[in-house]
C-alpha cells in the first residue's frame, strides 16, 4: 500500500498556497453547491474569499452536522499518563529539554486518576504522554490498559509513534482509538520546530497512524497544531489526510481536531496566530469536506468560543480537562503540557449543551465490542 | 404497478404488533425529547442502540425514559463490524434486559453505515440457533433476504437509502421483489425521510417502516412522530380499503390492435 507521506511529499506546498489565495468569490459558491467536494473546493471554502461566505458556511455545516450525527455531543477526557519526552520541539511543554517536573503515573496512579474522571461522568478516556519508551512501553501500556477496561467503555491513546504489530497488541488490549496529530503537514517548516528525538522523522509520523489504521483501530484521529504554519495550507492538508485515511481504513471512524497553540512551560508565543473568525472558518470548511468526521473540541478553547461551537459542526468534546501526569488527583498545575482555557466541571460543560439543545452522551461505545469488561 | 399484497396482521416471533411504525432513539436532543416522541409515534417496538446506553442499569438515561409498558424494546448492535461482535453484544443485551429480541446491524463502513451482508448472515444463523427472534437490517438484496428468511430470521429490514440521508426509498425496485417474495414481514429500515415515503413503502407493500433520523432531527420530534404516525395509519387504511389498479395512461384508445374492434363491430 501506498502511504500519504508519499502524497505530501509530492506536494508542491508553495503552489497549494498560491492556489488558496487565487479563489475567487464564485469558486466559494461553487464549493458550497457541491456534494462531493473536491481538493478545489475545500481550497476554496480555506481561503480569504471564503470569509465573506462564514454565515453560509455555518449553515451548512450545522446541517450536515445534525444530520450525520444528531442533536448530540460526545464527551471525553484525557489522563495524561507521562510527560518524560526525549523530543526536542520548540512549542511544548514538555520538550526534553526543560526544567519541568517529570513523572509517570504507577498504575496504581493511574486508576486513581481514572477513578476521579469516571466520578465525573466520563465513559470514553483518551491516553496521553510525551514520548520516551523508557516509561510509556507496551508492557506498561498493557498493565494500564487491563485496568482501564474495568472503568470505561471506549480507550483511545495519544503517544508515541509505535508499530504496527504494538498497535495490534494494544488493539487486542481494548485501545480502540488512536490519536497522532502530524503537528505540521509541510515538511520545511515541521523541521523548524521539532530540532530533536525521533519526532523530527515527519515521514514516520505520517506512517504511523497507517499502521494503527491496519491493525484495526476504529477511530484515527488526526489534526495540525494551529500557530505553527500557514493554517490554510495546513488545513487542506489535513483534510486531504482525512479523506486518504478514511478511504483505506474505510472501517475506521476518522476524528479531526483543531489544537491552537496556548502558553505552556516553554513560553511560546505561536508565529502565525489562528484568529476566531479563521477558527470557525476551518471547522466548518472541514465538515462539508468530511462531512462524516468527528470534529474534536479540547478544553485549549476558551469557553465562550466552546459554547458557539456546539451544534456548528463540534461533534466530540472534552471537559475539566487536566494536561499533567496525577493533576486530577493533586489538582495542582506542575508539569503541564499546557494551560487550558476552559476549566469549568464536565457537569456545567454537559448542562450548557443540553441547553443549547443537543444531548451530552457520555456512552457511545461499549466494552463488549472490543474485549469482555475485566475484573 | 403491482396489485397490492392483502394487508395480514403483522405478527414477529409470535407477538403480534399493533403499528407498522417501528422507531429508533438516537440523535434526539434529550431522552425527554425522545421519550416525548416515542409517545407520539404511537409505535408498538422501539430500537435502542447497545452501544449508547448502559444496558446493566436500570437507571440509565435513555432506558428509563421509556415506558417498555407500553412499548416492546428492541435492542440493536448498532457500530458492530463483525458476526463475533454482533453476537457477543446480543447475548449482553439479553442477559441484562431480558428480552430475545435484536435488530442485527453489522455496519462495518462508519460512515454510511451499510450492512455487510456477509457477516450479517453468519451473526443471523448463529443467533436464530441460540433462540433468538432476529430482525436483520440489510441492503435491499433480495437474495440475501431470502438467505437470511431461509435461516430463520422474522423479518427482513432493507433500506430504502443508507442510514440518516432521509432520501426516501431509493432502492424501489429491489424492496418490491424482497416484498413480492418474502414469507416473513418486510420492514423498510433507514433512508426515509419524509412521512410520504413510508407511506409509500406501506401501500408498495411492506408490512412496516422503522423511522429515527426523521423524527429525530426535525425541529419538532413529536410533531413529526405523529405526522409519520398518521402517514402510516393512512397508508394501512387505503390498502385494508382494496385500492384500485393504477395504469399510466387512460384506456380510450387501442391504436395498434384497434382494428380488430372494427372488425369485429363491422362484423355484427
Amino acid at each position: 500500500m501506498s502511504s500519504f507521506a508519499d502524497v505530501m511529499e509530492q506536494t508542491d506546498f508553495a503552489a497549494v498556497r498560491e492556489l488558496i489565495a487565487s479563489r475567487t468569490a464564485s469558486d466559494v459558491e461553487h464549493a458550497l453547491a457541491a456534494e462531493q467536494l473536491s481538493a478545489d473546493d475545500l481550497a476554496a471554502l480555506l481561503s480569504p474569499a471564503a470569509a465573506d461566505f462564514i454565515e453560509q458556511m455555518a449553515q451548512r455545516s450545522a446541517a450536515l452536522t445534525e444530520q450525520r450525527f444528531g442533536r448530540v455531543v460526545q464527551m471525553y477526557a484525557p489522563l495524561y499518563l507521562s510527560n518524560e519526552c526525549v523530543n526536542k520541539c520548540t512549542y511544548c511543554g514538555f520538550s526534553h529539554e526543560l526544567k519541568i517536573a517529570r513523572k509517570t503515573l504507577s498504575v496504581e496512579e493511574v486508576v486513581r486518576e481514572a477513578k476521579l474522571i469516571r466520578e465525573e461522568g466520563f465513559r470514553h478516556l483518551l491516553l496521553v504522554s510525551g514520548e520516551d519508551r523508557r516509561f510509556v512501553n507496551i508492557p506498561y501500556l498493557l498493565e494500564v490498559v487491563s485496568e482501564m477496561n474495568k472503568i470505561f467503555d471506549s480507550l483511545a491513546i495519544e503517544i508515541q509513534p509505535l508499530q504496527e504489530d504494538e498497535y495490534r497488541q494494544l488493539v487486542l488490549a481494548g485501545v480502540d482509538g488512536l490519536v497522532i496529530y502530524q503537528e505540521l503537514y509541510d515538511p520545511e517548516r515541521y523541521r523548524l520546530y521539532h530540532v530533536a528525538g525521533p519526532k523530527r522523522n515527519y515521514r514516520n509520523r505520517l506512517l504511523a497512524i497507517e499502521g494503527g489504521g491496519r491493525a484495526g483501530m476504529r477511530s484515527l484521529g488526526i489534526g495540525t497544531l494551529l500557530g505553527l504554519g500557514d493554517w490554510r495550507t495546513e488545513a487542506w492538508s489535513v483534510g486531504l489526510h482525512g479523506r486518504w485515511l478514511s478511504r483505506h481504513f474505510w472501517q475506521s471512524r476518522l476524528a479531526v481536531s483543531f489544537p491552537r497553540i496556548r502558553d505552556c512551560a516553554g513560553e511560546y508565543t505561536p508565529d502565525l496566530p489562528v484568529g476566531d473568525p479563521e477558527f470557525v472558518q476551518m471547522i466548518c470548511a472541514m465538515r462539508l469536506f468530511l462531512p462524516d468526521a468527528e470534529l474534536v473540541m479540547s478544553t485549549r478553547e476558551p469557553a465562550a468560543l466552546r459554547d458557539n461551537l456546539i451544534g456548528l459542526g463540534v461533534t466530540r468534546m472534552s471537559a475539566g480537562s487536566k494536561t499533567n501526569p496525577g493533576g486530577y488527583a493533586s489538582q495542582d498545575h506542575e508539569g503541564e503540557q499546557f494551560e487550558i482555557e476552559d476549566g469549568r466541571p464536565p457537569e456545567e460543560i454537559a448542562r450548557i449543551i443540553e441547553e443549547r439543545g443537543f444531548e451530552a452522551v457520555w456512552k457511545d461505545f461499549d466494552r463488549e465490542f472490543v474485549a469482555p469488561r475485566g475484573g | 404497478m403491482m396489485a397490492t399484497k392483502p394487508l395480514k396482521k403483522l405478527v414477529i416471533g409470535g407477538v403480534e404488533l399493533n403499528s407498522r411504525l417501528f422507531v429508533g432513539t438516537g440523535k434526539f436532543s434529550s431522552p425527554e425529547a425522545m421519550a416525548a416522541a416515542v409517545e407520539a409515534s404511537g409505535s408498538a417496538l422501539v430500537t435502542v442502540a447497545l452501544r449508547r446506553v448502559d444496558v446493566r442499569n436500570p437507571e440509565d438515561r435513555t432506558l428509563s425514559a421509556l415506558d417498555f409498558s407500553k412499548y416492546r424494546l428492541l435492542p440493536n448492535t448498532s457500530g458492530a463490524r463483525t458476526a463475533e461482535e454482533a453476537v457477543r453484544l446480543a447475548k449482553l443485551a439479553r442477559a441484562a434486559t431480558g428480552t430475545n429480541w435484536v435488530k442485527l446491524e453489522v455496519t462495518p463502513d462508519p460512515n454510511y453505515l451499510l450492512p455487510d451482508p456477509i457477516e450479517t448472515l453468519k451473526a443471523a444463523e448463529q443467533l436464530v440457533a441460540d433462540g433468538f427472534v432476529v430482525l436483520p437490517y440489510i441492503n435491499a438484496d433480495p437474495i440475501l433476504a431470502k438467505r437470511l428468511q431461509d435461516v430463520g430470521c422474522a423479518t427482513v429490514m432493507p433500506l430504502g437509502s443508507p442510514i440518516g440521508t432521509n432520501r426516501g426509498l431509493k432502492t424501489v425496485d429491489q424492496i418490491r421483489i424482497i416484498i413480492e417474495q418474502a414469507t416473513v414481514p418486510v420492514v423498510v429500515d433507514a433512508g426515509i425521510g419524509m412521512p410520504s415515503h413510508a407511506a409509500e413503502a406501506i401501500e408498495m407493500g411492506a408490512d412496516a417502516v422503522l423511522i429515527n433520523t426523521a423524527i429525530a432531527v426535525a425541529r419538532d420530534p413529536s410533531a413529526m412522530a405523529r405526522a409519520f404516525r398518521l402517514a402510516v395509519e393512512a397508508a394501512v387504511l387505503a390498502r385494508e380499503a382494496g385500492p384500485g389498479e393504477s395504469t399510466a395512461k387512460a384506456r380510450a384508445s387501442s391504436p395498434l390492435t384497434g382494428f380488430l374492434h372494427e372488425t369485429k363491430g363491422a362484423a355484427s
